[in-house]
């Protein structure tokens, strides 16, 4: 059997009653991978030995069974896993073995007996938009393997299509849990920024970034994000609330529901399948009782430029600890101390991480810092503005997540559809909202495409609300990649 | 806007400790340009007495109560270290 | 030329909190190398600050006392630096919005009265440690995280003996706050002076040069003025002085070159958005004011106002936090106070410079020593016998009634036993009644020795001189 044929729920009901026990979603998980890995590419690390033997002790316990007894998840390599190591798809970090520690979301998914079957790729330090920049090996989209997957979650969301795992973490400091999991028809979402525990999750731009589960349905997705959300007191950023039980909305109706779509969504670089898939998305709306209108939030259009500025400028801070003293990359032969710390990051790091650091730093220095950086986190209040003055009134704010299908390998896009991609994801970080991506649709060449609804500050409930009854409505998520072997 | 010399890359090379030969110099100071010189559109909008946005989100005042804990051993920090000598990590010298 | 010396003084201090500013390990001085630590103190990624909460307030406290305004909101900053000792690459300090601003305090040189003004007092980590050996350097990460404040003075400081004096008051205040042990020799308190020239008259500031590395009060003063020196000879010549950190040799007394101030201090600071804001409301501000004690200045008013002591001894008693504390606990038990200021400001100032210890290193005790006035008082040692005491106290330390009787110390009060002795010291100096009688004063004085040296000093000797006149008079 395959781990395609179940949801999340599925299964947990299974391995609760005994008809299956972890070991067994183990090997389902670890003979997938071992299936269709080499063509997708999605894992850095397998985790192998030590899952079956975590399986193994979780199997043989008395303990009550958690509610992700034996559910098999994959880890986005910018996660700590205490033991395993993990790289940020950066060379950097090859021989990064011994992490300390566990991230807390980490904790918390052991702690409700789930399986790390492995540490999944990304684009290095998260920093991309194709998974291409991974130090190690660009993953290939499940769909169609000369596409990407996207990024930087592009190894989350490719072992999550390819069935090799029932759920993954990954994360979004521009679009890069939504951006791809539309690109391979999967759900992803990011929630509010503090609902899930950053500490653990390397830094890229800490006040954009947040981890975020990617899943096969909304359910399964609801689900997770009940396990790894919640206030964390080793993050002084997460938000200390009640977690809601999100699986309890899913089955509300939308029913006078009222739903924003801005005409910066739908500029100049949305393809027409994109456009057109959109538009039967709100069309199904409409015929599930909810409305949609029309808005504008002006200030959406810069929304690329100012996140490209703050984005990089914290970048260019967070990637500073990286200097090869305590860990890492050590340049061999560097005899003055400056000079270690220079080459050992000049080795280290891959050409558009450089590009970023330099450009971050260039931010921060004398002569920019007011003009450029300040005035970008002027921009960035604006446009919180513009969606806090839409959710007075409407419910949600929806619209394609990426402007285009999936890639082509080594394929660079125009302008306007770079523009229109970070316009579509970068503006729910900058305000720090929750969105989610759901499959809307394929392309005549059969890749997937991703609707992105947008919901108010730790509404969740909403969003998955909206993407269900979306889901439920249609059989988009009921299509699977053939990639062969058991599907 | 100015261009992004190669000259500035280098001096922005040696603020981020970051070596990079002459010819990424060269490539980084043209990227750099366009890159800068694209994001400077948000100068055309009026952001007089606007906050800046500097959180992921209103939290404020978030304290720990002073309680030492030792977490991890000597043996612990030192465990992926390039190179270590007598518990500490060990670095080359300046040389002048 | 004559040139006006313009200094201003940044100081560090390490607040003496139980764990780091921003993660929960241990501050704590002199462990084994990388043992105070956490991923967070070792940079680890993906790790996070958390704010100590007494840090905070320390701060605050500091501040208070120093007159800062606190602020309402303050933030914390990145600033960047590559080193090894820094971890993260970044020290997590406060740059715009510092804890504390506009403060003064008031200093005394050779009897004229001062007011520095204190630009601003902010929080911020303090960095691992390196030591270099032969091939290579080594670093301990555990003096990471230490929570400091560096109070930065405004330049308003003109001779190196009121940068002496601010050092002195600055020390004496934030000790009487309790939050740093304010030992420079354990590096719990560092100073950097900046300075810089004007010729008399001009308003312009000159180029300034930072002093740094500073060992002791006595250095910093020292090294002002001969970085003075070095400075006017500079003018004198028509040379420029150049912007540039350097440091006093206290061996050779010079002022040598470290390093030139060029554009790469580019410290790229921006607010750490690991770190959300703090308000402090008014109820907070009123919360930790309460908290901090009686200043040396109020309390030097109060000992001269209310207690009647002269000035001197009011400023000697408010030196240390400890010592006045230290005295007033001596006046409750019931001692009288000029005396116990005369023994605290003589023999237990004098111990302590003689063995450099504190007062709280010392055995000794409010309620001993005033246990031991009273003795005296009462009459049941005399002064000398006391010296020995004190000596007890402060050595050992225990009870001086218990002592005295011990050791047979008790003063010889009862007058039939001291008309014996005095008896048998007369009938074995009859030479000396008879010069005393004929007029010569000094030989009384040799009896009451024999007498004392007789009674091994226990002698109440009110009472050895009345009789010994009243037994030579029978004689």
């Amino acid at each position: 059997m395959s781990l395609y044929h179940y949801s999340i729920e599925e299964l947990v009901k299974l391995l609760h009653k005994g008809d299956l026990n972890a070991e067994e979603t183990a090997k389902m998980s670890l003979d997938r991978i071992e299936e269709v890995d080499d063509q997708v590419k999605a894992f850095l690390t397998v985790n192998k030995d030590n899952v079956l033997a975590d399986a193994k002790k979780l199997d043989e316990s008395t303990e009550p069974k958690e509610r992700l007894f034996g559910i098999p998840g994959g880890i986005k390599d910018n996660v700590m896993t205490k033991g395993v190591r993990t790289t940020c798809a950066s060379k950097f970090l090859e021989n990064f073995d011994e992490p300390l520690y566990n991230a807390t979301l980490l904790e918390k998914l052991n702690k409700d007996h789930s399986l790390m079957m492995g540490k999944v790729n990304m684009d290095e330090f998260a920093m991309g938009s194709t998974t291409e920049t991974s130090a190690y090996h660009p993953t290939y989209n499940p769909w169609n393997l000369e596409h990407v997957p996207g990024g930087s979650s592009g190894g989350s969301a490719a072992a999550v299509a390819a069935g090799e795992v029932m759920y993954s973490i990954g994360s979004d400091t521009g679009g890069s849990i939504r951006q791809p999991s539309s690109f391979c028809g999967v759900i992803g979402m990011k929630p509010t920024y503090g609902l899930i525990s950053r500490y653990g999750l390397v830094s890229l731009a800490p006040s954009l970034d947040q981890a975020g589960p990617i899943t096969r349905t909304v359910e399964d997705n609801a689900y997770v994000l009940e396990t790894i959300a919640g206030h964390d007191a080793l993050d002084a950023t997460s938000v200390n609330r009640t977690i809601p039980k999100y699986t309890d909305s899913l089955q509300k109706d939308v029913k006078g529901l009222k739903i924003a779509v801005p005409k910066e969504f739908l500029g100049e670089g949305v393809s027409e399948e994109v456009r057109e898939s959109v538009m039967n998305a709100l069309k199904m709306y409409e015929l599930l009782g909810a409305t949609w209108e029309e808005v504008s939030l002006p200030h959406l259009a810069y929304a690329d430029a100012a996140y490209t500025v703050i984005c990089n400028a914290e970048a260019s801070s967070s990637l500073a600890r990286f200097d090869g003293v305590r860990y890492g990359k050590r340049a061999d032969e560097t005899e003055d101390m400056i000079e270690m710390l220079k080459t050992s990051r000049g080795e280290g790091f891959g050409e558009n991480v450089k590009r970023r650091i330099l450009l971050g730093t260039t931010m921060l220095s004398a002569g920019y810092t007011d003009t450029h950086f300040i005035k970008a986190q002027q921009v960035r209040t604006l446009i919180k503005n513009d969606f806090e003055a839409a959710f007075k009134h409407y419910d949600v704010i929806v619209g394609p997540t990426t402007p285009t299908e999936a890639f082509k390998i080594g394929e660079q896009p125009s302008n306007e559809v770079m523009h229109m991609s970070d316009v579509l994801t970068v503006p729910v970080n900058l305000a720090g909202l929750p969105a989610i991506s759901v499959p809307c649709g394929y392309t005549d060449a059969g890749l997937p495409l991703g609707l992105q609804i947008i919901g108010k500050h730790f509404d969740e409930s909403t969003v998955y609300q909206v993407a269900y009854a979306y889901e439920q409505a249609t059989n988009h998520h009921k299509k699977r990649p053939d990639l062969g072997g058991a599907n | 806007m100015a261009k992004i010399s190669k000259e500035q890359v280098l001096h922005t090379a040696n603020l981020a400790t970051l070596a990079i030969s002459e010819e990424e110099a060269e490539m980084f100071s043209n990227q750099l340009t366009e890159i800068i010189t694209f994001t400077e559109k948000i100068q055309n909008i009026n952001t007089e007495g606007v906050k800046r946005t500097i959180y992921g989100n209103d939290n404020d005042n978030v304290l720990r109560e002073d309680k030492a804990i030792r977490t991890i051993t000597q043996e612990e920090a030192l465990k992926n270290a390039p190179s270590q000598e007598n518990g500490q990590f060990k670095v080359p010298s300046i040389m002048d | 030329m004559k040139y006006e010396t313009v200094v201003g003084i940044e100081v560090h201090v390490e607040l003496k909190t139980n764990s780091k500013i921003f993660s929960p390990s241990p501050n704590a001085f002199g462990e084994a190398p990388n043992t105070n630590i956490n991923p967070k103190d070792l940079g680890f990624p993906g790790t996070l600050p958390l704010l100590n909460k007494e840090a905070v307030e320390y701060g605050m406290k500091a501040a208070m006392a120093l007159n800062c305004e606190i602020a309402s909101e303050t933030i914390f900053d990145r600033k960047h630096y590559f080193y090894p000792d820094s971890p993260a690459a970044y020290q997590i300090s406060q740059d715009k919005q510092p804890i504390g601003e506009h403060g003064w305090i008031d200093i005394e040189v050779d009897g004229e009265k001062k007011r520095i003004g204190i630009e601003r007092i902010h929080l911020e980590e303090d960095a691992g440690k390196l030591t270099h050996s032969s091939d290579g350097s080594l670093v301990d990460y555990n003096r990471q995280g230490t929570p400091l404040i560096e109070i930065v003075s405004d330049p308003d400081i003109r001779t190196p003996e009121e940068a002496y004096a601010y050092l002195e008051k600055l020390k004496s205040i934030i000790q009487y706050t309790g939050v740093s042990d304010v030992r420079m020799e354990e590096g719990s308190l560092r100073a950097d002076a900046n300075i810089s020239i004007r010729p008399v008259g001009e308003e312009k500031f000159g180029t300034k040069t930072e002093l740094k590395n500073l060992n002791s009060f006595a250095f910093v003063r020292d090294g002002i003025a001969e970085e003075v020196k070095r400075q006017a000879k500079l003018l004198d010549a028509g040379e420029e002085v150049q912007q540039a950190s350097r440091r006093y040799d206290e061996k050779t007394k010079k002022s040598v070159l470290m390093r030139i101030k060029g554009d790469a201090d580019d410290y790229r600071f921006f607010p750490d958005p690991d770190i959300p804001p703090l308000h402090i409301d008014e109820e907070w501000k009123e919360r930790v004011r309460k908290e901090i004690p009686e200043l040396p200045d109020a309390r030097r008013a109060r000992y001269i106002d209310e207690m009647d002591l002269p000035v001197y001894d009011a400023q000697v008693l408010t030196a240390t936090k400890e010592m006045a504390d230290f005295f007033e606990e001596t006046v409750d038990h019931g001692a009288d106070v000029k005396q116990v200021s005369n023994w605290l400001m003589g023999d237990l100032l004098g111990y302590m410079n003689k063995e450099l210890k504190e007062i709280q290193d010392l055995p000794i005790t409010p309620k001993d020593l005033a246990k031991m006035i009273e003795l005296i008082k009462d009459g049941t040692i005399s002064s000398k016998i006391a010296k020995q005491v004190f000596n007890y106290l402060v050595e050992e330390g225990g009870d001086p009634e218990a002592y005295v009787k011990d050791k047979g110390l008790v003063q010889i009060s009862d007058e039939g036993e001291l008309t014996k002795i005095i008896g048998e010291v007369l009938d074995a100096n009859e030479q000396s009644v008879t010069d005393f009688k004929e007029g010569k004063g000094r030989a009384l004085g040799f009896l009451v020795g024999q007498v004392m040296k007789a009674t091994q000093g226990q002698a109440n000797p009110q009472m050895v001189n009345k009789i010994l006149k009243e037994e030579i008079e029978k004689r």
